[in-house]
């Protein structure tokens, strides 16, 4: 479903000086905010909405109530079922999206110019007055279990889920967004409802606009969208301590192929060698084939198919991550030369070169970001969620020029730790333990 | 940013069109590389894409997988670029890259600003005739293919099972062969084999060259003439591949895996693909699947065995016309638990037997006929979608007036024509049917 948010996307957030793209702060009539790109040569509108909070809202009692009521909004609201809501949204030909992650609730919006006054009553049903019937919730309950079932059959979900349960334990970043099979069963309507309340509220609400619509016209339908929702929402919770040591853990599983995820503790976006710390990590394992684990892992071995590693900035414990599937014969070379190359760079810092070619490719990547409706609006509601100034996107590529050898070099030997890096496999393999 | 299998997905995607015909310009090299460009302002980015009319449908016999390896050693030396050194300079660059394969053509790509379209161009058309496959290179990107195999489709009981699938659909035709390869046969894939593969397949009469974004015409022509132009022409035939005889006999299929989570069903048929300047029975097919399982609240499958019933977790229908040889229309069933599949089967057979009796819900109907007008401005907003769709189209044996052409064709489809095509797919075309389960413990 939905997976972290990990820094690569919410960095994609960047143009140069001279971007292309006008961000205007539009502020509604009831005083909601949003961010628009406005651009009116295809007649439609894309509206990304973040509200902060997510899955980590969930009560330990109830862990999965806010998985299981975004999945339910679009499933009768007003006077609406669930097929007609669907029916309705189909004959303006509007497309809606309702995603919940572990920090945040992700609804997405196209609508066509020619029918968007409907497609936002459509919207804001969805969102102020779902239903909640009990069909409903037994229908999405259902799936939901059985999503839950297949990641139990996953080896990459099962890597994953094992990581941060052993990573966090109780906090809710220990547990999946789903929840359990045990606690989704126990989930009541009150659950839902009570989800519902505390996490879609005005005072954690961040909105990207993009596409064919005016200032004039957003403020309205911003107060029309939100302005019923309730003004705070349940408070978030705190740090999560992140408890796991460094070493190997096995997850017995019968297939040929062993999947491995991996990482540590990372660090915070307004940490001041997150730059240098982002840029070392594009070297080290980011995207693209010319990453140094790539090369030594997938180029010069052909122990995988792909390898990457990321800064994943969880709200209340950030980490850096990353992962990989290899046969259950190399997966112990793999891992070993994984440390080494995770240690190499703590000692060694990245070369002039490597510096150069990140720089070169982050800075110019950089305004190729901004395309498309749907894109531009998420960029503007993810920097938002990420406190970021409406100006970041103008200092951002001189924040990447400025990282130096020495920024790396510090912030390396500061954030990688091969003796703390954990690695899970899920697998058979041959050789780990 | 790996290679991209790419399998059915676009099949999903309602393929339409930029209502803005004249956003699109063609033309033709001497040496045969056709061109299409899309304009698209909006932005100062540019994507250059490359499609060969190979795929794994063109391998010769006991080679499979070798169209996809081939793709995957693309990227390693020619004469004048080191290996890797292409994905290098694109990323110096600050654009990306990428590739993929299908059973009719294989694809790449890169999204780059716009004023770097020259050099993208100048390696591309490099690497079309120049590369240098050394031996260590060979084995080792095979070791990566046999990876990727593991970890796609060995490691997902649904990707076997769907091998299964279409090696039992289609009796003769090369689309039953998976385009990784059968393991077997990858693990024999050498030089000789892929250089030869190469050197019969890579020639510009048989590319097609999509760009899209922040260009103009005229430019590209003028670059492509500078880059493209010079390489020479290899008179290959069109393609001609071994046809299916006719479907006698339904088949049957069980793939068991102790890995399954949910059992479920699937039905296959042969079915028509879009041909040029004839696509009415394809669009009416694609309407089927669209009316049959497009929405998962107010399609027909869906609708009655999901939430009137809640005897299904998942109930859908898939088809995509964009096809050099015949295609698949199926069918999904994967009912909740304590449902067994024999019952899902006959679900599925009452859902369709009830559909073909009462035809189609007229709101429905004119529903999905706004959704696909409502599609074509959707999809300009990204080019790359654009590429990829002409480069689809291109290689499945269709024109641009095709392209053009198709969402008017599917707006002018009937509801007869539609219960036409679902009679003869239901009533009369033989079918294979899987079961995918997790053996009794």
């Amino acid at each position: 479903m939905f997976r972290a948010l990990l820094v690569a996307l919410a960095l994609l957030a960047a143009l140069p000086a001279r971007a292309q793209v006008d961000i205007e702060e539009v502020t509604s009539p009831g005083g909601i905010t949003a961010w628009l790109v406005e651009d009116h040569s295809v007649p439609f509108v894309a509206l990304d909405i973040l509200f902060e909070g997510g899955t980590s809202l969930d009560p330990e009692e109830a862990r999965g109530a806010t998985y299981l009521m975004t999945g339910l909004l679009e499933e009768g609201a007003a006077d609406m079922d669930n097929a007609e809501f669907a029916a309705r949204s189909e004959s303006l030909a509007a497309y809606f999206g309702f995603d919940a992650n572990r920090d945040s609730i992700n609804v997405t919006a196209r609508m066509l110019t020619e029918t968007r006054d409907e497609a936002v009553d459509l919207l804001r049903a969805a969102l102020v007055e779902p239903t909640f019937e009990p069909r409903a919730i037994e229908r999405v309950r259902a799936q939901v279990l059985s999503i839950i079932d297949s990641n139990a059959d996953d080896p990459g979900e099962i890597a994953s889920s094992t990581f941060y349960a052993r990573a966090f334990g109780n906090h809710p970043y220990g547990t999946d967004e789903e929840g359990t099979t045990e606690g989704v069963n126990a989930l009541t309507r009150d659950d839902i409802l009570a989800a519902h309340r505390g996490a879609l509220a005005r005072d954690r609400v961040h909105v990207g606009v993009a596409g064919d619509i005016t200032a004039e016209e957003l403020g309205p339908l911003l107060d029309r969208l939100f302005g019923d929702l309730p003004e705070t929402g349940t408070p978030l919770p705190g740090d999560a301590p992140y408890g796991l040591e460094g070493g190997v853990t096995v997850v017995d599983y019968p297939t040929p192929q062993s999947t491995a995820f991996f990482g540590h503790r990372g660090l915070e976006r307004d940490d001041p060698d997150f730059f240098a710390a982002y840029v070392m990590n594009q070297i080290l394992g980011g995207g693209g084939f010319r990453s140094r684990l790539m090369e030594e892992v997938r180029v010069n071995r052909g122990l995988t198919y792909g390898i990457s590693t990321f800064l994943v900035l969880f709200d209340h414990g950030p980490m850096m991550l990353g992962q990989f599937s290899s046969s259950n014969d190399l997966v112990a070379d793999a891992v070993e030369v994984l440390r080494a190359e995770w240690a190499d760079m703590a000692e060694n810092g990245v070369t002039a070169e490597e510096l150069e070619a990140a720089q070169t490719y982050l800075t110019g990547a950089y305004p190729l970001r901004f395309t498309g409706n749907d894109r531009i609006a998420g960029i503007l509601a993810s920097m938002q969620i990420g406190d970021m100034p409406i100006t970041y996107i103008n200092t951002r590529n001189e924040n990447v020029r400025a990282v130096t050898q020495e920024d790396i070099a510090r912030v390396a030997a500061r954030l990688l730790d091969p003796d703390g890096l954990h690695v899970v496999v899920v697998g058979q393999p041959e050789g780990v333990d | 940013m790996l290679r991209i299998l790419l399998t059915a997905c676009l099949a999903l995607l309602p393929v339409t069109q930029a209502s803005a015909a004249d956003n699109v310009t063609q033309f033709t090299l001497d040496n045969g590389l056709q061109a299409v460009v899309i304009e698209d302002h909006r932005a100062p980015v540019v994507v250059h894409m490359l499609w060969y009319r190979a795929g794994a449908a063109d391998e010769p016999p006991g080679q499979s997988g070798i169209a996809h390896f081939l793709e995957h050693l693309m990227f390693k030396a020619t004469e004048t670029l080191d290996s890797g050194e292409f994905s290098r300079i694109v990323e110096a660059n600050g654009g990306s890259d990428n590739a993929f394969t299908s059973w009719d053509y294989t694809g790449y790509f890169q999204r780059v600003a716009a004023d770097r379209l020259g050099l993208m161009m100048q390696m591309e058309a490099d690497r079309m005739r120049n590369l240098r496959f050394a031996e260590e290179e060979v084995s080792t990107e095979r070791s990566v293919i046999l990876e990727e195999r593991a970890q796609r489709t060995d490691s997902s009981p649904s990707a076997l099972f769907n091998e299964q699938m279409r090696a039992a659909l289609y009796l003769n035709h090369p689309y039953r062969v998976p385009i990784i390869g059968w393991r077997h046969e990858m693990e024999t894939l050498d030089r000789d084999a892929v250089l030869a593969f190469y050197n019969r397949h890579y020639a510009p009469d048989n590319a097609i060259l999509i760009v899209a974004g922040d260009v103009a015409p005229d430019e590209v022509r003028t670059l492509a003439e500078e880059h493209y132009g010079p390489l020479e022409a290899s008179g290959i035939a069109p393609r001609s591949r071994p046809a299916e005889p006719p479907h006698n006999a339904d088949r049957r299929v069980h793939f068991e895996d102790p890995r399954v989570p949910n059992p479920y069903v699937m039905r296959s048929y042969l079915a028509p693909e879009r041909d040029p300047g004839d696509q009415r029975q394809a669009a009416a097919l694609t309407l089927l699947s669209n009316i049959l399982g497009g929405s998962e609240a107010t399609a027909v499958l869906p609708r009655t065995l999901q939430v009137d019933e809640e005897r299904a977790l998942y109930a859908s229908a898939s088809y995509n016309g964009t096809n050099l040889d015949d295609t698949v229309f199926s069918l999904f069933n994967v009912p909740v638990p304590g449902v067994p599949l024999e019952e899902a089967e006959a679900d599925l057979d009452r859902v369709i037997a009830d559909f073909l009796e009462e035809g189609i819900d007229p709101e429905q109907f004119a529903r999905i006929k706004f959704q696909w007008q409502a599609e074509m401005i959707y999809m300009q907003d990204d080019v790359g979608d654009l590429a990829r769709m002409y480069g689809a189209a291109l290689t499945s044996g269709l024109t641009v007036e095709d392209v053009q052409d198709w969402p008017e064709v599917i707006a002018s489809i009937t509801a007869e024509e539609v219960m036409q095509a679902a009679r003869q797919i239901f009533n009369e075309t033989p079918s294979v049917t899987g079961y995918l389960t997790a053996p009794d413990l």
